[in-house]
């Protein structure tokens, strides 16, 4: 059976597990009939021109896992950050591991999707804001049809989260391919600040597709730092949708470090509804082998006096390829807007590819966009000048491939997620130099 | 030290260095002179392992041991430094990070420990005091944005750093202003013992009114076809380089 079919013969089985008499569940079942009738992206569509699936899709994955998997933490230390005190919301194949995770009910809500959906104090916050921002596309269209868990965040006015919140999905291989569709609901109001870290993670070789949906929810004045740490294994693929509302004088930033995983979708969308809005989406893509990461964004500039500033740097190696797609709207009122878009690459093999694609739709008329985008080479006088100083070719070109990507770290606010990047950067690049730059 | 024999080495098919013989002891100043064009530039280009060359005939033996086959680095470990004409820019790499990550790149294939930190600032307070560079500027990346003053003496702050064997000076003089080659050549005496050799590549004399050589050897068309003391310098600033062209024709 062709897994598209699969998929919806088996929403019955999942009606059984989940309260079909909900207004929730009218969503999921409008959006199983727009995935029923759209399917998957084919490279027919403009969207995914440059991003093939078929290779993925052809797993036999297992839709629902029954079994519960536990797993050790002293097994998966090493995925959390764990040199700071933080929140963490953890899965395992989709499920909620309690042990595993560190939550709260207190005066923030830090705690889990299938609660809030069924538990009556939550209820207004679902009414108001579950699917309220996620456009409903092939595959944000998929993941609502069975969305029942994931991570559900709620911070209140005025409370500055005192600690960050990691939000990590482990895939135990239990099952030869396995595919999940966690959804994410992240309510931040007026005033209020969080920092959150997220996090897919296959814990074996076995294929996995995750079709992952975040809302953002960012009220007035709030402040929301989210990091994507996406170096999950090389028969992993991913599909991140994650859409923001932003409202006036709100702050959000998105950090994505892609260098793991077989196929990865950012598909990253940003709403102003409000004026003075700063949107910041930055990424630092290191890949190799067939990896292949496709960055596709979008901020659409609504009203007027806001600004979004766009940082992407991507190294690519032997025959991996990468996609920058970054589509900045600015409506006919949404003057003085301050749109920035930079997309810097290098090729460090011949047979690498990158698709580079900025698109700007600009409708007002005193408007500053820009948008800058460049593929090059490592300087080769430049590693001849480090060799002559006793720096050995490997070295001096992870050296010189971290400066390159350096102004994507410098905005990171948590100085141990900067850390683990860059080691696992130094990682990637398969040197032990510190680059405390 | 330093020998150098029949030396035959080409850029894209274009023969630079046609049989240069030098040889250079612990302890001495050379000073390579000569017009432009003669290949003094390739010279320490190929001595510091350049890969662009083609060297097709001749050896060149660091302490008896041929290097000619040796990667830029490994030269470089054992002890060869080039302070370049045109240092290159590194955007977004500090003065201090790139000469940590040397010093410790050049300890690691000796077999010793990174450098401790505090033995590693000190160091590096004594030796940009040495070369009356601002602390400020450490931190800056590297050679971005210098003037050419800036960068010749940042490149013999390295030198006092790495501590050579055999110091090769390509042209440090050029685009120095008179107190920054004071300072740049003070830095070169101090570091001079006699256990290791500089090599200044040059077209002028003023710098060997500093740094005063035991030999002077003038490059033509990619042989040493002259050499004497300190006074050929003097001899090469008074008349040019026309008579000795004449002379090995």
């Amino acid at each position: 059976m062709e897994l598209k079919e699969k998929i919806i013969s088996s929403y019955v089985a999942f009606e059984n597990k989940v309260n079909i008499n909900s207004a929730i569940h009218d969503i999921r079942t409008e959006a199983l009939e727009n995935f029923e009738k759209v399917g998957f992206p084919t490279k027919k569509l403009e969207a995914w021109k440059y991003t093939s699936l078929n290779n993925v899709l052809k797993n036999d994955f297992s839709i629902f896992l029954n079994k519960e998997n536990a797993i050790e933490f002293a097994d998966v230390k090493k995925y959390f950050i764990h040199d700071i005190d933080t929140y963490k919301i953890v899965f395992i194949d989709g499920k909620y591991s309690s042990f595993l995770s560190e939550t709260t009910h207190d005066a923030i809500d830090v705690c889990l999707m299938s609660s809030a959906l069924s538990k009556s104090k939550y209820k207004p916050v679902i009414e108001n804001y579950f699917n309220k921002v996620a456009k409903q596309d092939n595959l944000t269209s998929l993941n609502t049809a069975f969305a029942s868990e994931g991570a559900y965040i709620h911070i209140p006015k005025n409370v500055e989260v005192d600690k960050p919140i990691q939000v990590i999905h482990f895939t135990t291989g239990a099952e030869a391919a396995t595919m999940t569709q966690p959804r994410n609901l992240i309510v931040v109001d007026e005033n209020a600040h969080v920092q959150i870290i997220e996090r897919h993670q296959s814990l074996t070789s076995n294929a996995v597709l995750s079709n992952v949906v975040t809302e953002i929810f960012s009220a007035r004045h709030s402040t929301v730092d989210v990091y994507k740490i996406q170096n999950d294994n090389l028969n992993a693929s991913l599909v991140d949708n994650t859409y923001i509302d932003q409202k006036s004088n709100s702050v959000v930033s998105i950090h994505t470090f892609s260098f793991g995983g077989k196929v990865t979708r950012n598909n990253l969308n940003f709403y102003q509804n409000g004026e003075h809005i700063d949107s910041i989406l930055k990424g630092i893509t290191i890949l190799e082998g067939k990896q292949h990461v496709d960055h596709h964004t979008l901020v659409h500039h609504i009203e007027p006096n806001c600004e979004s500033h766009q940082d992407y740097k991507g190294i690519f190696d032997e025959r991996s390829t990468g996609v920058f797609n970054g589509k900045v709207i600015v409506n006919k009122e949404a003057q003085k807007t301050n749109a920035y878009q930079k997309n810097n690459n290098v090729l460090v093999s011949d047979r690498a590819t990158i698709n580079a694609k900025p698109q700007l739709e600009i409708f007002a008329d005193d408007v500053k966009c820009s948008h800058g985008c460049t593929i090059g080479q490592l300087d080769d006088d430049a590693l001849f000048y480090m060799q002559q100083r006793g720096i050995p070719k490997k070295e001096g070109k992870a050296l010189l491939m971290f400066a390159f990507a350096n102004t994507v770290l410098e905005s990171v606010k948590i100085p141990e997620v900067k850390h683990r990047i860059t080691k696992l950067i130094a990682d990637k690049l398969n040197v032990s130099i510190g680059f405390d730059l | 030290m330093l020998k150098i024999n029949n030396l035959h080495a080409a850029i894209e098919d274009k023969s630079i260095l046609k049989g240069l013989n030098l040889t250079v002891n612990a302890g001495e100043v050379h000073a390579i002179m000569g017009p432009n064009g003669a290949g003094k530039s390739t010279l320490a280009n190929i001595i510091a392992g350049k890969e662009d060359y083609e060297v097709s005939e001749g050896t060149i033996e660091l302490n008896g041991e041929d290097i000619s086959e040796l990667a830029p680095e490994e030269r470089a470990h054992n002890g060869v430094f080039l302070s370049f004409q045109y240092p290159v820019e590194i955007p977004g790499v500090s003065v201090t990070n790139f000469i940590k990550t040397a010093i410790n790149e050049n300890r690691k294939a000796k077999g010793l420990e990174d450098m401790p930190a505090k033995e590693m600032l000190k160091k590096i307070r004594e030796k940009s005091e040495l070369l009356e560079i601002d602390r400020k500027f450490l931190s800056r990346s590297l050679n971005e944005g210098f003037s050419g003053g800036e960068k010749k003496r940042n490149e013999i702050f390295q030198m006092a750093m790495l501590e050579p064997k055999l110091a090769i000076l390509d042209e440090t003089d050029s685009g120095l202003d008179i107190d920054a080659l004071r300072i740049v050549a003070n830095g070169v005496n101090k570091l001079k013992s006699k256990d290791n050799a500089v090599i200044v590549i040059t077209h002028y004399q003023r710098l060997l009114d500093h740094i005063i050589p035991d030999f002077v050897h003038v490059l033509h068309d990619g042989k040493i076809v002259k050499t004497g003391d300190a006074s050929l310098a003097l001899e090469l600033e008074a008349k040019g380089y026309d008579w000795i062209k004449k002379e090995v024709v």
